[in-house]
């Protein structure tokens, strides 16, 4: 395979030279972008909680969130899968072999990492602020809010790994997708499938760009950190 | 000055996590089904000839999942589809006497090709006997790639060594490479080894990453593929979008459809030969 | 003027703090009425901070209580006591948001709490500083920050724990006059300190504090100059205690 196969498809991608690039590129940004949305808004406040909380059986808790953060993707994959099924409880809603399947299979995927790692964090803000909070009467819940604020620059890294699993992972967008042609087509499955048909530059062609994308947004959310980070030390 | 950079960034990126769900929703045709069916007639770049025409006419737009025969039936069991394409026609007729269809309809038929090395160590390239090639490789134990997945290919491949009277069990070894994957890994696995595996004809025409391979064996009428198609019985899931699925059938066992199969060319060769009149096919 | 009803006096009543069957706070009496500079002294480890945390309900009592006028030091709903701690804990915000941060958990709306926080800014001498990330600060200005936003909570009675133990004389010298302007305006100081010059220059009264137990209670005047148990000698002479 040469260099220049690579090169030629590479810009036949990006300069709109082969059909369903670019709603194969918005697709899958959409599905690894909502995940990591859902999993922040659930994976947040509960990472806080359980950083700051303290109840008989905590640390088996933390040891099996942290575990799942090894979650291989094809079993969360075929869990979705069993789950949404038409033969599966929740069947009826129809999801199967739609974004909304992917954008929950990946959530299940980012959950745990978003949570551990905010648990993490918080738990050593935690140590810090808690006389404080308790003084101003933010104890348990109510200190959630402030705590997440004031630890957001780690907490884009939290989120940031969230998004690099998400948008990596093949397995089990496949599994509860289907891989359906300009539905639920993302990089990853495309790459799976060009590979499969032996088009080996195009695939890789398609991984670099993954890549890419994947430096323009850490680039991007580094930069705001540093900025922010400069302020609120 | 910085306080406003950083809340116009995150508004930017809260922003852009809304916007982009609603903006990729795209508009919808009219009526969608889900067509379970395998890795071949998808890597084969059919269904992209095909479909296009379909939707125009019908205003039916049809989503392939593409798997491996076995799975696809699977899909089509649980109700996860709504017809399924798919060529092994005695798991079909399990499908069918399972009543999760209620008729199957012969569509077209392409050919299996044995792939090998150019430089042939079994000694078979050229010949039309597919049972001795087989023979031949098992005989000097040369590697030889399996699809290894329930596909309707892997289904044949077992058929055929049974055909040329190879005991698998009895004589398996390293030569024989079971990989559980689709066609296209098997051809890059066997492309990657130089080893012999049995492919359909699309799917090989459409392969780029051919390396060292080329057809050793063909012709064979033993290596006919027949494709055959089902509506998944709505009366098992009321899911299923039986009068879509119904038209979609109609229309490739049809004078249009079969004709826009025989249209399919690669590099002028015609990969799939329709043949839905054909009885007992 | 500032709101007249008092949440004082404090009264604790047999007051014991147990760790892991370890009895720091060994049954403790105390009266704490409005407007006076209470200062507790005593050796490492006598009790001191442990006290303040029990006053100000940052910890619970093992057995004994301790009783406001009105029920949880509250008026009105609000809480009318806070503490100022040795290492200040500031938050990953600017100062001015330090403070807001503060009155938005005691219940103030926008506006007030951004008038509020001005204020204290002013009155304190720190409006320079509001744009600044807290944890930039020296020291000394994170504890007149810390001080300023008790202030600005407008609490009552203020539990200082060591305020000044971490700094130069001259920012310890800037917090003792915030801390006298503070009793000039009436409110009720409890502050720990190891600081005796520090004792003398603020202390009404002092609470003479070893093992656990309140070994003198006196004003600051015959404190210094007649202690009344050894223990209170030996501490003021510098001898080292057990």
């Amino acid at each position: 395979m040469d260099f220049a196969a690579i090169i030629t498809a590479i810009a036949d991608l990006l300069g709109g030279a082969t059909p369903g690039f670019w709603p194969i590129v918005g697709l899958s940004l959409k599905v690894t972008l909502s995940a990591v949305t859902l999993a922040a808004l659930i994976g947040l406040p509960l990472g806080a909680l359980l950083g700051i909380a303290r109840f008989p059986g905590r640390t088996a808790v933390v040891v099996l969130v942290n575990a799942m953060m090894g979650l291989p993707p094809v079993v969360a994959g075929l869990a979705i899968f069993l789950l949404l099924s038409r033969s599966g409880p929740l069947g009826p809603l129809g999801w199967l072999f739609s974004a909304k399947a992917m954008i929950l299979a990946q959530t299940m995927l980012v959950l745990p990492i978003v949570v551990a790692l905010t648990r993490q964090t918080i738990e050593d803000l935690w140590r810090e602020y808690a006389e404080h909070l308790a003084s101003l009467d933010l104890t348990g819940a109510r200190a959630v809010p402030t705590l997440l604020w004031d630890a957001r620059f780690s907490l884009v890294t939290a989120l940031l790994a969230g998004f690099g699993r998400a948008s990596a992972e093949v397995g089990a967008v496949l599994i509860v997708g289907g891989n359906i042609a300009g539905h639920t087509r993302t990089m990853t499955t495309a790459i799976a499938l060009e590979t499969s048909k032996g088009d080996l530059p195009l695939a890789l062609g398609l991984g670099l760009i993954l890549i890419l994308l994947t430096l323009i947004l850490n680039a991007v959310a580094f930069g705001a950190g540093r900025v922010g980070a400069r302020h609120a030390r | 000055m910085i306080h406003l950079a950083r809340r116009t960034l995150l508004a930017a990126a809260l922003g852009l996590a809304v916007a982009l769900p609603a903006q990729a929703q795209d508009a919808k045709p009219t009526a969608s089904i889900v067509v379970a069916s395998t890795t071949s007639t998808q890597d084969s770049g059919l269904f992209g000839y095909l479909l296009p025409i379909f939707t125009k006419k019908t205003g039916i737009e049809v989503k392939i999942v593409a798997q491996g025969t076995g799975q696809a039936l699977d899909t089509g069991r649980r109700g996860d589809a709504d017809v399924v394409f798919v060529h092994a026609k005695a798991a079909e007729e399990k499908f069918l006497s399972e009543g999760f269809s209620k008729e199957r309809k012969p569509v077209m038929y392409n050919d299996f090709v044995l792939i090998g090395p150019k430089s042939d160590p079994a000694g078979v390239a050229g010949g039309k006997d597919i049972a001795a090639a087989l023979t031949a490789i098992e005989t000097k134990k040369e590697p030889f790639v399996s699809r290894g997945d329930k596909s309707g290919t892997h289904m044949a491949e077992l058929k055929l060594w049974k055909t040329a009277n190879v005991d698998l069990e009895k004589v398996r070894g390293d030569w024989y490479r079971e990989i559980g994957q689709g066609m296209g890994a098997a051809l890059n696995t066997a492309s990657a080894m130089n080893a012999y595996v049995l492919a359909d004809r699309a799917t090989w025409l459409n392969f780029k990453n051919r390396g060292d391979l080329a057809i050793v064996v063909e012709g064979d009428k033993r290596l006919f593929n027949q494709y055959g198609v089902m509506v998944v019985n709505p009366e098992k899931f009321p899911t299923v979008k039986a009068k879509e699925a119904a038209a979609f059938v109609e229309w490739l066992t049809g004078p249009e459809g079969q004709k826009t199969i025989a249209d399919y060319k690669i590099g002028g060769e015609q990969l799939f030969f329709p043949n839905a009149n054909q009885p007992g096919a | 003027m500032r709101d007249t009803t008092s949440i004082l006096p404090l009264t604790v009543e047999s007051l014991v703090f147990e760790v892991d069957g370890r009895r720091l706070i060994d049954g403790i009496d105390l009266h704490l009425e409005r407007g006076a500079t209470t200062v507790l002294l005593g050796p490492n480890g006598a009790g001191k901070s442990l006290l303040l945390r029990l006053c100000h309900g940052l910890l619970t009592p093992t057995a004994g209580r301790v009783r406001w006028a009105l029920p949880e030091g509250r008026a009105a709903g609000v809480k009318r006591h806070t503490m100022v701690f040795q290492k200040p804990v500031m938050l990953r915000r600017s100062v001015f948001a330090n403070l807001t941060h503060a009155l938005a958990a005691a219940g103030l709306g926008y506006e007030a709490r951004r008038a509020r926080a001005r204020a204290a800014l002013e009155r304190f001498r720190l409006a320079d500083l509001a744009d600044r990330p807290a944890r930039v600060l020296s020291g000394g200005e994170q504890q007149r920050l810390a001080i300023a936003r008790a202030w600005a909570l407008d609490a009552d009675v203020l539990f200082l724990d060591e305020p000044t133990s971490q700094l130069d004389p001259s920012a310890t010298r800037a917090i003792e006059e915030m801390l006298r302007a503070l009793k000039d305006e009436g409110r009720t100081l409890m502050m720990a300190t190891h600081d005796l010059g520090q004792a003398r220059r603020l202390a009404d009264r002092v609470l003479f504090v070893h093992a656990g137990r309140i070994r003198e209670d006196a004003s600051a005047a015959a404190f210094f100059t007649a202690p009344a148990t050894g223990k209170a000698r030996a501490f003021l002479a510098g001898d080292l205690l057990d």
